[in-house]
This record gives structure tokens, sequence and C-alpha cells, in this order.
């Protein structure tokens, strides 16, 4: 119980923030969206960082270096920290100009002055809506199983000891799970199915009342939270598992029972692992980064981001990898419930290791990480319905900025329940489904880099990148059984060799071979939008 | 983006494929093994390579070009 009250009372901490911020919203919708274009470096460092470390940083890159040792690091710790801290530098830079010269909002806005096409917002409306919700499933599901882990009792034997509630106290429904309390239900914690609401409605009150200056704020308060709590983790769960006297000694213990499999990448294909590199071009494409990109004061703004954030990544990283291949050891018995779902690995190691004041916090931190990405993902969906659709198909006059805001917050509020619902049922591995979300919004990064590098890209190259990307994402997606094949991967045979690749290849290609072919064989852009976009001078 | 910066970002994706760790086991100070010792020190030469960036490389027509035309709306 004790770790509920601290899970509680840092959530309530967490809503006086966003009050407070909301006592600055300056009561227009760009104040509410854009934080007034006011954000300096450090706020932007860590709102940046904040967002894209999401439960798949934490609790999906544990549970998967459990399963498959170190080389989850190279596969999207590394590799983000060269391709984020790039597509902040040639994208983000150059956007954050054309947004700060001509108004733009939002990613559509940009694409539909770009392309000289109305109908391409119509288009990428749903796409990215639709790969934003994936993202958005697997912060909802995450904060339902860390918080239903660390607050479950002990199974032994088919008896709950020690639990948090008796059986009972939950409606059957949320409590029982398909094969009972003790085997797959809420095992005396708090139901996940709960626990993913009550997380909802917090995030929602604060982005609600805060926008995105809020949203900013809460980023950099959690991000903090999560990078000081995460390293206490490590040390704690270190010393405990070592029983040694010093840290080192205990590191040299705890490394020393791992096995050969997991301190190597011996099951990884080099293949595999090289195509990985594709995944993190998504950072280019995600809307709510666009949208946080616009919220820089100047383009000197992104200068810290661009250098700290390789660094960030591997101070929350390495941590997660180490603990991840520790619980392979023989120090600690894990469970095969916890075995089979790798997302509650890291509560159950903190639940396991540390005291219940400590682990309070621990969780805590774990949710702040998840938090601090669901808030702008909210934030951001919301945006685009307002200015993508209802402010560009209704009129600048037909709206105040009043209900524009209230419209905003009733489409985020539909999503975020649709969210919701998706998340109630059979849950999917974090890491799985973070990878296809990236892969999705991945196969779109030439569309984005061509738009600001390539003056031949046209209107029609556009079109056919999308649907080419969006086609072959839904196909291959449907091929993996939604992600519910963690193994699912394309096959490329050369002489009489098979070598294995990510299902991103496959969209990426497809998409930039849509967009070369058919960019060149159609009418290049007008001399207008060409002056607009490629001025001499560059 | 400078042909300078293009070949340093090239060489860290070169150099992230260390095929050469692939199998090896050591332990770094005894607890880190090895092929995540080098990619963490791939995240620091790639936090270098961008301080680099952002000294020699940034875009300041950019910045300047918006200060001078100011926002739109």
């Amino acid at each position: 119980m004790t770790q509920l009250y601290i899970i509680g009372g840092y959530l309530s901490l967490l809503l006086i923030l966003g009050l407070f911020a909301s006592r600055l919203f300056r009561g227009t919708s760009k104040d509410y969206m854009l934080a007034s274009h006011s954000i300096g470096p450090f706020l932007l460092l860590m709102s940046l960082f904040g967002t894209t470390m999401t439960a798949f940083a934490l609790v999906g890159s544990t549970g998967e270096a459990f399963k498959e040792g170190i080389g989850v690091y190279g596969m999207l710790a590394s590799s983000s920290g060269i391709i984020h801290s790039l597509c902040f530098f040639v994208l983000g830079v150059k956007l954050w100009s054309f947004g700060h010269k001509y108004g733009y909002r939002t990613q559509i806005q940009y694409f539909r002055d770009r392309f000289e096409s109305d109908k391409i917002g119509l288009l990428l409306f749903p796409v990215l809506v639709g790969l934003v919700i994936p993202y958005l499933l697997i912060g909802v599901m995450a904060a339902g199983g860390v918080i239903n882990g660390v607050t479950q009792g002990r199974v032994v034997e088919g008896q709950v000891t020690n639990a948090t509630f008796e059986e009972g106290t939950f409606p059957e429904f949320i409590e029982q799970g398909e094969n009972g309390f003790a085997v797959d239900g809420s095992k005396g914690g708090v139901p996940r199915q709960l626990a993913s609401l009550v997380i909802c409605g917090v995030v929602l009150i604060y982005v609600f009342f805060g926008g995105m200056r809020g949203t900013a704020w809460a980023n950099a308060f959690q991000t903090i939270v999560f990078m000081i709590l995460g390293l206490v983790a490590f040390v704690v769960i270190a010393t405990k598992l070592g029983g040694q006297e010093s840290l080192l000694a205990n590191l040299q213990e705890v490394a020393s029972h791992v096995s050969h499999e997991k301190i190597t990448r011996v099951n990884i294909p080099k293949l595999q692992f090289f195509t990985y590199l594709l995944v993190p071009l998504s950072v280019g494409m995600f809307p709510h980064l666009f949208q946080h990109w616009l919220t820089a004061r100047s383009a000197s703004s992104f200068k810290l981001p661009v250098v700290a954030h390789p660094v960030f990544i591997m101070i929350v990283w390495v941590p997660c990898v180490l603990i991840g291949i520790w619980a392979t050891s023989d120090l600690i018995q894990v469970p095969p419930p916890v075995k089979a779902n790798p997302n509650i690995l890291l509560p159950f190691m903190v639940k396991k290791l540390a005291g219940p004041v400590l682990g309070g916090f621990l969780t805590a931190g774990i949710l702040a990480a998840i938090m601090s990405s669901l808030d702008s993902q909210f934030l951001c969906i919301g945006t685009m319905f307002s200015t993508d659709m209802v402010t560009h198909y209704a009129g600048e006059d037909r709206f105040t900025d009043r209900q524009l805001v209230l419209i905003t917050r009733v489409f985020i509020v539909a999503i975020v329940a649709l969210t919701y619902v998706f998340s109630l049922f059979e849950p999917r591995a974090v890491f799985t489904l973070g990878v296809w979300c990236f892969s999705g919004f991945a196969s779109l990064f030439p569309l984005v880099f061509a738009s600001l590098y390539w003056r031949r890209m046209t209107k029609a190259g556009a079109y056919a990148s999308v649907l080419a990307a969006i086609c072959t994402w839904a196909y291959l997606f449907n091929e993996s059984g939604f992600a519910s094949n963690r193994e699912y991967r394309l096959d490329l045979r050369l002489g009489g060799e098979t070598y294995h690749m990510m299902p991103v290849v496959g969209m990426f290609a497809a998409s930039l071979i849509a967009l070369v072919v058919v960019s060149l064989i159609s009418k290049p852009p007008s001399k207008e939008t060409l002056a607009k976009f490629f001025p001499v001078s560059e | 983006m400078p042909r300078s910066l293009c070949v340093l970002v090239l060489v860290l994706i070169i150099l992230h494929q260390d095929n050469w760790f692939w199998t090896d086991d050591r332990l770094i100070m005894g607890f880190m093994p090895i092929g995540l010792f080098y990619h963490a020190c791939i995240s620091i030469a790639a936090a270098a390579v961008w301080w680099w960036a952002t000294k020699n490389c940034w875009p300041n027509d950019l910045e300047r070009a918006s200060e001078s035309e100011g926002p739109s709306s």
C-alpha cells in the first residue's frame, strides 16, 4: 500500500504542476498549442528527450534485453543517438524556420503548402493519427502493467499472499483475467485496466489545463525524475543482487553470473541489426516532435538537444539493458508469468529488490517516462484535428480561440478513449509494438526529407510515397499477426543463404522508390513554391 | 549538410556495425560487456560529432532569415 500512496502523491504533484502552468496560459490557441514559441534550450532538450523516451525505453528495453541480451542497446539506443540528433539537425531546424516564417502549427500545414495540395492533408491526417494510436497504446498498456506489477501480491501454490487489495475489491471482469485471479488476474494489485484509466485521466487533466507550456514543464520535471530514479534503481538492484560491499564489486559479481549469449549478440543476425538503423528515422515524422520543434524560441535552442540527446539516451538505456541481462542470471528467480510477459520485468525487479518506499519512488520514475510521452502525443493529435481539419475546412473566423481549444480537448478525449479500449484487449510486447509504430513513421521519412532538400519532389510523388508506405506497413503488420509474432522478419535469400531484415526495410524502400519515380515523371512544383521553400541563397 | 559532417556521420554508422565484437564476451572493468561498452562509446562519439557540427556547420542563415522576416502569425 505504501507504493500506492507514493504513486498517488506523484500523480497529485503533476496535477498541481499542470494547474500552475495554466495560470500562465495566455488564453490563445497559439499559446495552448505552441507555448507562444517561448521554449529555450534546456526546456527544449528535456521535453524532446522526455517525449522520445517512452515506456519503450525503460519497460521495453529491460524486457527485450532479458530476451535478446545486450544487442538491444545497439539496435535502438546508440543508433538513436546518431539518427535522432541527425533528424533534429537536418529536419528540425529547417522546419522550425519555415514554421516560424509561415506560421505553421502542424506538419500537415507545411506539407499542404510545400506540395500545393489541399487533399494531401486528408491523406496524411488519418495516417499520422493512425500511427500515433499504437504509440499511445504502448504507454497506456505499460502504465497499467507497471502499476499492477508493483502492487500485486506474491503467488505461492496458486494462492495470492501479501496482496494490496483482497480478492473481490474490484469488479470481477477487471480482477479475474481469463484464467483466474492468481493466474492472469490482478493478483491483489490495482487492476491494469483501472491503472491505465487513472494514468490517462491524470495526463489528460494536466494537458488540458497547462497546454503545451504545462506539457513542456511536466516533461522536463518528469525527465529529471526518471533519469535520477533510473540510476537509483540501477544501484539498488545491483547492490541487492550482488550482496558485496562496494558498488563495483556488486556489478562484477552480478555480471559474472550472466550467460555468454546475453553479453554478446550471438542470437542477433548481423543484417537485422544493421537494418534497425532505419527505425530511429521515425523521429523525423513524429507529429508530436514537429510540434515540440515549433515551440523553440530560436534555431539556436536546438543546439543543446542535438548535442546532449545521445548522452541522455546512454544514461537511461545502459542501466536498463544491464538490469535486463542481470535478470537472466541465477541470482534471481524470475517466475514464468514474468518470463512470458517482458513488459512487467522491470516492475518485478523493482518490487522484488527495493523496499516499499524506494519501490514506490522507482515506480513513479517509470510512470514519469511513460507520461512524458503520452502528454505530447495527446496534445499533438488535438492540435492536428483543430488546425488541419476544423480551422482549415470551417475557416479561420468560424470559431473563437476558446472554442478551438475546446474542440482540441474533445478530440483528444475521443482518441484517448479509443486507445484505452484497444488496451483492454490482449496486451502486446511493448518493444515489438513500439518497433512497428516507429517503422511506420520511419517509412514516411523520405517524404519529409525530400520535401526539404529535393526541389524536384512533386505533389504526385508525395501521394505515391505516403500510399506506398502505409500500404506496405498495413500488409506487413497484418502478416505479423498485428505484432503478436515477435519474430516476424523479412527474409532476403542470396547465394543459398537467408538473411533476416526488419520489416521497416520493405516499407522504407517502397516509400522511397515511389517518391523518386513518381516525382521524376510528374509535373514539377511551381516557381512560387520553389522560391518559398528553396530561396536562392540556399 | 556540409560534406565533412556527412563523412563523420557515415563513419559513425560504419562503426556502429561492430561485427568485430559480435561474439566477444569480455567484461570491461569486470562488469560491462564489451559490446555494450563499445556502443556506449558510440553514443559519446555521436555527442562529440554533433557538438562539432553545432560549432562548425550550424545553419546560421536560417536563423537570420527567420529573425529578419519574423513570424507571420
